[in-house]
């Protein structure tokens, strides 16, 4: 039997210290469906689950996969699903039941390149408005976007720590290269690692209304055979659970919802900011093509062209005012993703005409180099 | 709704959710009758009622979770049995009853439904089959009766329907029962029994749906009933390819299956929880 926590220095890919760190994070059941370049992280949880007394299956597709994640939740269970592009599409009509029912989970997207099939095996960046919008109807969401193996495995515990604050499902937002690289993950001690978990009803069982929020706007969670005869529906409901259709329940409930993000901006949204200080031009960017902006950054310094970084770790809820206040004080800013421009519209419409926003994409398959982006910096400071 | 002093109280009344009364269904429909038959059920089983779970999916039957008073979730179309078997597993303590219509567990949900049977998933199945989809207006369905007019199928359905208790036999149920709304005593025995044993228990519910497929075939709810008394022919035991559901010729009711086969969970517990090192 092995600790919940593999302590130590490891030699992991991202999509195995993805599910180490769900391990950490006391995941306690994984709904599957194999796709490339997801797989390996059902792979390590259905040989390594069970050891820590968790449930692993294989379902017989991915909408089933993002079911199965919900109905464990409900039933107390830490609980998780990884995919691509295609399975994404299918888990987006649970992922909405998710929201609304306000039950914690996280959902990892390796991206691979689409539309449809596309390039299996190889990288892309392209489902990151999917992320945002691909469930039908309004609503706010949390997606990380991890940039390295390391970042993997702490980001899957941020990703089940947040889901269990907000009682929601938390997105992932990784790629097929930051999935398959090797690089060395350390694993702190468990004592190191804070872990959080759904607030519990207090009080009388038959007074308890489940979705009555506290102050914060968050109701606690009573998971199903605890004695609260809950009642649990996608429609629009009130305090009790229970179905009302009308306009003001709808925008009650709705506007609630959004809340949760909206009103905690601060506690949710992390960046890290390289070589920005001096900067004249600000490279946006996010998981593996952050790596790649971060080398562009120092052989632009070297060729005197004032650049800096700002990394997404967090890409939803989006950093606005943060990028309001960079287009304030640069000359340009300059979105690095592997796509034809989706966190660029964001940027640019962020930086309210304050200054010029550019992209520097491509449609998907391989991981945008250093060159390309210095190529746009010398052209953009000219 | 306030109840007078005096007011005499229903025996299922604490199993009902009585503040969300009255409830959606139209006059004549056969929901209520499985409904009361599935809370007789759970009464004597003597299961503990405070573990368990009602789940279903999207339709008029799917909103009988929402009527009992358990913990009940009212999930996305077809979805039922994913989400029920993510609870199981969850939580294997939990008695899970996934409560629904014909067209959200055979149409869109027909996938789940064959793979629920063929891991035999604890679960209990009951499925209201009324021979269409009633909550969007009486839509053709995978269990309509061929020529039968619905309004997607105004000339007459040109498709067969499916012989659930067959398709969930093939697939690996390890209790499958067909009763109608006139049968609660046999209803209500075979749910009972559902709840008691382990594995994947399938029952279907036949049900008149007088608005959605009644008035468009010819059918009030009492030429249903007249129907079920004089074409039902109680068959148990009967091989589940055998049996007919056939307007002309008659109706097989019984139940047909009634096997015992590890559970996923007991196969899981006894070959995944060992020491990985071992197996490689
Ligand atoms: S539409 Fe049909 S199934 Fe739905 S409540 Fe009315 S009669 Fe019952």
């Amino acid at each position: 039997m092995r600790p919940e926590v593999l302590t130590g220095e490891h030699f992991l890919t991202g999509d195995e210290a993805c599910a180490e760190g769900a391990l950490a994070a006391g995941c306690r059941f994984f709904g599957a469906y194999p796709i490339t370049p997801a797989t390996e992280i059902a792979e390590h949880m259905a040989l390594h689950l069970p050891e820590v007394g968790g449930t692993f299956i294989q379902m017989e597709d991915e909408i089933a996969a993002m079911a199965s994640v919900l109905g464990a939740s409900c039933a107390g269970a830490k609980s998780m699903t990884a995919t691509s592009g295609p399975g994404f599409s299918l888990m987006m009509e649970n992922l909405g039941l998710g929201i609304y029912t306000e039950t914690p989970c996280v959902l990892v997207n390796v991206q691979r390149a689409g539309p449809s099939t596309g390039l299996p095996t190889m990288p892309a960046q392209g489902d990151m408005m999917q992320a945002r919008w691909g469930s039908h109807g309004h609503y706010e969401i949390i997606a990380l976007a991890p940039s390295s193996p390391q970042e993997m495995f702490y980001q899957t515990i941020t990703a089940f720590n947040l889901s269990e604050i907000f009682r929601l499902p938390v997105l992932i937002m990784a790629d097929e290269v930051t999935g398959h690289l090797s690089e060395k993950v350390v694993i702190p001690e468990a004592a190191a690692i804070k872990l959080q978990t759904r607030k519990l009803p207090k009080g009388r069982k038959d007074r308890f209304k489940p979705f009555q929020p506290g102050p914060d706007g968050i109701p606690p969670m009573a998971a199903a055979g605890e004695g609260y005869g809950i009642h649990v529906t996608g429609l629009t409901h009130d305090e009790r659970g229970y179905p009302v259709m009308s306009p003001d329940a709808h925008e009650k409930l709705v506007a609630r919802i959004v809340g949760k993000i909206r009103n905690n901006l601060h506690r949710i949204i992390e960046t890290e900011s390289y070589r920005l200080d001096d900067a004249e031009i600000a490279l946006i960017s996010y998981g593996v093509s952050a790596r790649s902006s971060l080398a562009a950054v120092d052989e632009a310094r070297e060729k005197g062209i004032k650049a800096g970084l700002l990394r997404l770790i967090t890409v939803w809820p989006f950093p606005e005012e943060l990028i309001a206040s960079l287009a304030k004080r640069m000359k340009a800013l300059v979105t690095v993703e592997i796509n034809l421009g989706q966190i660029h519209l964001e940027v640019e419409r962020c930086s309210r005409g304050q200054c010029p926003a550019f992209l520097v994409g491509h449609a998907g398959g391989t991981v945008i180099s250093p060159d390309r982006i210095l190529e746009s910096l010398e052209a953009i400071s000219k | 709704m306030t109840k007078r002093k005096n007011q005499l109280t229903h025996p299922l009344d604490s199993l009902v959710r009585t503040d969300r009364i009255p409830h959606i269904w139209c006059p004549g429909c056969g929901i209520g009758t499985a409904f009361s038959a599935c809370l007789i059920a759970m009464k004597s089983s003597g299961i503990d009622l405070q573990k368990t779970t009602m789940v279903s999916g999207i339709g008029c039957s799917a909103r009988v979770p929402g009527y009992t008073n358990l913990d009940s979730y009212h999930t996305t179309h077809g979805r039922a049995i994913p989400f029920a078997t993510g609870m199981k597993l969850g939580n294997p303590e939990l008695n899970v009853v996934v409560f629904s219509g014909d067209g959200d567990l055979f149409a869109i949900g027909g996938n789940h439904f064959i793979h629920g049977a063929r891991r035999n998933m604890d679960i209990t199945v009951i499925c209201v089959n009324n021979l269409n989809y009633g909550m969007t207006g009486g839509q053709v369905a995978a269990t309509t009766p061929s020529m039968s007019k619905t309004t997607t199928t105004p000339m007459g359905n040109p498709e067969p329907p499916f012989n659930l208790p067959l398709l969930a036999f093939a697939s690996g149920a390890t209790y499958v029962a067909r009763w109608t709304i006139l049968h609660t005593r046999e209803l209500t025995k075979s749910i009972e029994e559902a709840l008691q044993r382990r594995g994947f228990s399938f029952i279907e519910v036949l049900a008149p749906c007088p608005t959605g497929y009644g008035r468009r075939n010819r059918e009030r709810p009492l030429d249903s009933l007249r129907f079920y008394q004089e074409k039902s022919i109680v068959k148990n035991d009967a091989h589940p390819a055998d049996i007919i559901l056939d307007y002309q010729k008659g109706i097989t009711l019984g139940t047909f299956v009634n096997v015992d086969r590890p559970t996923f969970t007991d196969i899981y517990e006894k070959t995944c929880r060992l020491d990985p090192a071992a197996c490689m």
